[in-house]
């Protein structure tokens, strides 16, 4: 397959030129291309935002639905139809301010899906405001004075949760951003890729440039199955580390833990009740 | 709450009461005493009320024990069984001179006669005072004179899987409580008159309003519920996941409900058929997922057992408080349908059904239960779940699949992803036909139109209202949901010619028939469990017709069918009726 397999014809985009979100777009059609995913056994999954607005660009099945929800509907989706490829994408105000709460027991419960999260530390739709990984100090209409918050680490959080594939790319590297989608899709369990991208708009102080200045990929010697190592990296901030952080591949996906899998393999769609044996449920009740 | 006792004309059978704090085992008494009596041949019928507490407190178990099928709440009390010093006070406005109470005499310290039992005492005896809940079923037994063997399956079934040395100590405990009760009976000191036996009881299932709901559903074809506790909602939870291995079921306890029901609408979309169960407040943070189930044209159904609110108001008492709140959850205008089963057999067909015109329709589906129905159990007639239909509407996609196709009655063909050469896109923004965001405002009319078309064909009789009466009524009694049975009841025991009873299990959209007798009323009672009528205010908006009188109760217990019996009586028997007031 190819990327442009991916395309859509007459998809009128409402992403502002030079937004960061076209070069995630095409990297994440050239990781889709190059793994061989059909269109129709993808389903991207997203909420509310510029990012979030993904599926509508791209050939697929697709669930766009509530700020801050895409988890557990893509959760259910996989465990609905594991044969599935799941991905969720939204921004950083989706997935980790409005959906924290979710993003934190997806983790927990190790789906396999894919949680690809736009990164661009402002909130682009609602034009400026601080999100959860606003640098301390950027001055937006609502943080008249400057961010106070600490921002949120992903990474750092990711690894302290045991997250089973936790990464960072940059919209700006396209050819190594889509070798870490790649990574991430093909991954079984639960993988997040924060992936660092300018917000031409409202964002002037993390730039095409500053990104550029302010990023490196982690030594070819990183060893991801090193958790304190990873942890240590997420902790950065002199430079912002890319690549592949950590990476557990003991934890089983959550699909392979449900007793609904346990001795059939099936999808939920293609499944009829026995009801001769709620018949026989019924039966014990009656002594 | 007050209400006569033993004279009521509308009660059968003897009412059997086991109260103490909670922890004193008081559900095991009630699931002992429920199998022993029910195996002897005597209908059952069991609702509970409780305090929000793991221990302490002041909790009762009601068991009617009858010759023919109940299934309302009856206030009075024949027999209470107190295990503790609390439970006859508890209790006091439905004691009569009549009771008969039974327990440790001296303990008690009531200046009334007490069966003397100490159950306690011959716990201890026993081997440990924890066994004095068998001591209490063992007694109760012996004042019905059932034959002991009963009592042993049941003690033995309860403790399957326990050391068989407990087992037997249980069953010794339970025989000296037997002997003293059936001692006393037969001494003709009890006073207790056993109602008839009707021998075909005895292989009828016991079922509660919980487990019905999740019967009802793996017969409905649910393969999948997400849900977060809440009392009384959390059964279904439970029983679904207890069945998760045998019948498929994706069961998982959500980290919230907002996560619950969008783990539903994600199912729904992959091809599963989802539910949740949730109580008022949990389905509060709920609501912005309904309003995404509209707009997506997602089926979904809805378990909301009522508690009384607002807030956490009473977790453990019941009301008909939430009608309201799924009628109106959800931003913006889209289609649903409310459905609240009457009983605890009408909850298995009612929620098997639900399945299946939540995806007939592509409309969230409620079923509005509460902490009545959901705890109650009874001996049921046969819950059958052959010929319930469960076959997903669902089509095989064809590559220029468009998941909202404009058609003339609002339906398009559901497609699922992977299945079918199309892709099936849904969106919470307006969209067009394949699902993509639009800002078309023409295209935005044509598919809230299309919406809205949905509503038409749900206003059917998808479930026909019950009636019962003459065909040349006067005055209509109309209630929805569980009150059912204690109308029913109250209604028999009245000889009124002139009165009928109309009762509704699809409260939303309002079935045609229904319309139909209520224009018929020259009278219209309405009964409900809450406190402002909200059913009433649905049937005015939807038919222009206004409830004469309403009969409405809200301090957190059911209707008792004395108090009915009560009420009806006073309201058919005064010259001046406030014809109109209400509502």
């Amino acid at each position: 397959m190819e990327a442009k397999d991916f395309n859509l014809e007459h998809a009128a985009i409402a992403w502002c030129p030079g937004c960061g979100n076209f070069g995630i777009l095409n990297a994440l059609k050239g990781a889709l291309a190059e793994l061989d995913i059909a269109p129709e056994g993808l389903v991207m999954v997203s909420g509310i935002g510029q990012a979030a607005k993904t599926p509508h660009y791209l050939k697929c099945n697709f669930f766009n639905g509530l700020h801050g929800r895409a988890l557990p509907a893509a959760t259910a989706i996989k465990a609905a139809n594991p044969g599935l490829t799941v991905i969720a994408e939204s921004g950083d105000g989706d997935m980790y301010g409005e959906g924290g709460n979710h993003w934190l027991h997806t983790i927990r419960r190790n789906p396999n899906l894919t949680n690809l999260v736009h990164d661009n530390m402002v909130y682009g739709l609602t034009k400026g405001q601080a999100s959860p990984t606003s640098p301390q100090g950027m001055i937006t209409p609502v943080q008249v004075r400057g961010v106070v918050n600490e921002p949120f680490n992903p990474l750092a959080a990711a690894i302290a949760l045991d997250a089973s594939f936790v990464a960072r790319a940059f919209s700006g590297d396209l050819q190594q951003t889509k070798e870490i989608l790649k990574q991430a899709i093909r991954h079984p369990g639960y993988a997040l890729v924060d992936i660092l991208h300018p917000c031409v708009s409202f964002n002037k102080l993390n730039t095409f440039q500053w990104f550029k200045e302010h990023t490196e990929y982690l030594d070819a010697g990183h060893d991801p199955s090193d958790r304190e190592a990873a942890f240590a990296q997420a902790l950065r901030t002199d430079r912002l580390p890319l690549g592949v952080f950590y990476l557990n591949r003991e934890r089983r996906p959550f699909e392979e833990t449900l007793p609904a899998y346990a001795d059939r393999s099936e999808p939920l769609y293609r499944r009829r009740p026995d009801l001769a044996k709620l018949a026989a449920v019924i039966a014990t009740r009656r002594d | 709450m007050s209400q006569t006792n033993q004279a009521t004309p509308s009660r059968t059978g003897v009412t059997v009461v086991i109260a103490g704090e909670a922890g004193q085992g008081i559900q095991t008494v009630e699931y002992l005493l429920a199998k022993i009596l029910k195996s002897e041949g005597y209908h059952i019928f069991a609702s509970k009320e409780y305090m929000s507490r793991i221990r302490g407190g002041a909790n009762s178990t009601a068991i009617r024990v009858s010759s023919a099928r109940v299934a309302a709440y009856a206030a009075g009390i024949d027999l209470l069984v107190a295990l503790d010093r609390e439970a006859p006070a508890h209790l006091a406005d439905r004691l009569s001179p009549a009771t008969i109470i039974v327990g440790d005499a001296a303990g008690l310290g009531l200046d009334r006669p007490v069966l003397d039992i100490p159950f306690a005492a011959i716990a201890a005896a026993a081997g440990n005072k924890l066994f004095a809940n068998s001591v209490a079923s063992g007694a109760v037994a012996g004042l019905f004179q059932v034959d002991f063997a009963g009592v042993e399956r049941a003690i033995a079934a309860y403790f399957r899987g326990k050391p068989q040395a407990m087992v037997d100590q249980n069953i010794a405990a339970a025989r000296t409580g037997y002997e003293a009760g059936r001692e006393l009976a037969a001494a003709g000191r009890a006073g207790l008159t056993p109602p008839d036996k009707d021998a075909a009881v005895a292989g009828d299932p016991i079922i509660n309003g919980s487990e019905a709901l999740a019967l009802g559903a793996v017969a409905g074809g649910c393969n999948f519920i997400a849900s977060y506790p809440m009392s009384p909602g959390t059964g279904v939870l439970i029983y679904l996941s207890q069945f998760a291995a045998d019948f498929g079921i994706v069961a998982e306890q959500a980290e919230d409900e907002i996560a619950a029901i969008n783990m539903g609408l994600g199912a729904w979309y992959a091809g599963a058929r989802a539910m949740v169960s949730t109580s008022g407040g949990g389905f509060a943070l709920m609501t912005e997922a309904v309003s995404l189930a509209g707009m997506i044209e997602s089926p979904m159904v809805i378990h909301i057992a009522g508690r009384p609110g607002p807030a956490t108001g009473l977790p453990t008492r019941t009301e008909q408080g939430d009608l309201e709140l799924a009628l109106y959850a959800g931003h913006g205008e889209f289609p649903r349908l409310i459905l609240a089963p009457r009983s605890i057999d009408a909850a298995f067909y009612r929620t098997a059904e639900a399945f299946q015109l939540a995806d007939r329709f592509q409309v969230p589906v409620f079923i509005l239960t509460d902490q009545f129905l959901v705890d109650s159990f009874l001996n049921l007639p046969e819950l059958d779940p052959a010929g319930l239909e469960n076959e997903p509407r669902i089509v095989a996609t064809p590559a220029d699949y468009r998941r909202y196709e404009l058609t003339p009655d609002g339906l398009s063909p559901r497609g699922i992803p992977g299945h079918g050469a199309g892709l099936v896109g849904v969106d919470s923004d307006e969209h067009d036909e394949a699902g993509h965001i639009t800002e078309d405002l023409e295209l935005r009319v044509r598919m809230v139109d299309k919406r809205l078309r949905k509503l038409e064909l749900l206003r059917t009789d998808l479930v026909p209202p019950l009636f019962h009466g003459p065909a040349d009524y006067r005055t209509l009694v109309v209630g929805w949901g569980s009150t059912y049975p204690a109308i029913r009841e109250a209604l028999a025991g009245l000889d009124r010619p002139d009165v009928a009873q109309l009762h509704l299990e699809q409260v939303y959209p309002l079935p045609p028939s229904a319309v139909a007798y209520l224009q018929k009323a020259e009278r219209i009672i309405l009964v409900e469990n809450n406190a402002t009528g909200q059913f009433g205010k649905l049937l005015r908006q939807e038919t222009g017709r206004a409830a004469s009188d309403r009969i409405l109760k809200y301090n957190g217990m059911p209707f008792a069918v004395e108090e009915l019996a009560e009420r009806f009586a006073a309201l058919l028997t005064a010259d001046t009726a406030a014809e109109g007031s209400a509502v």
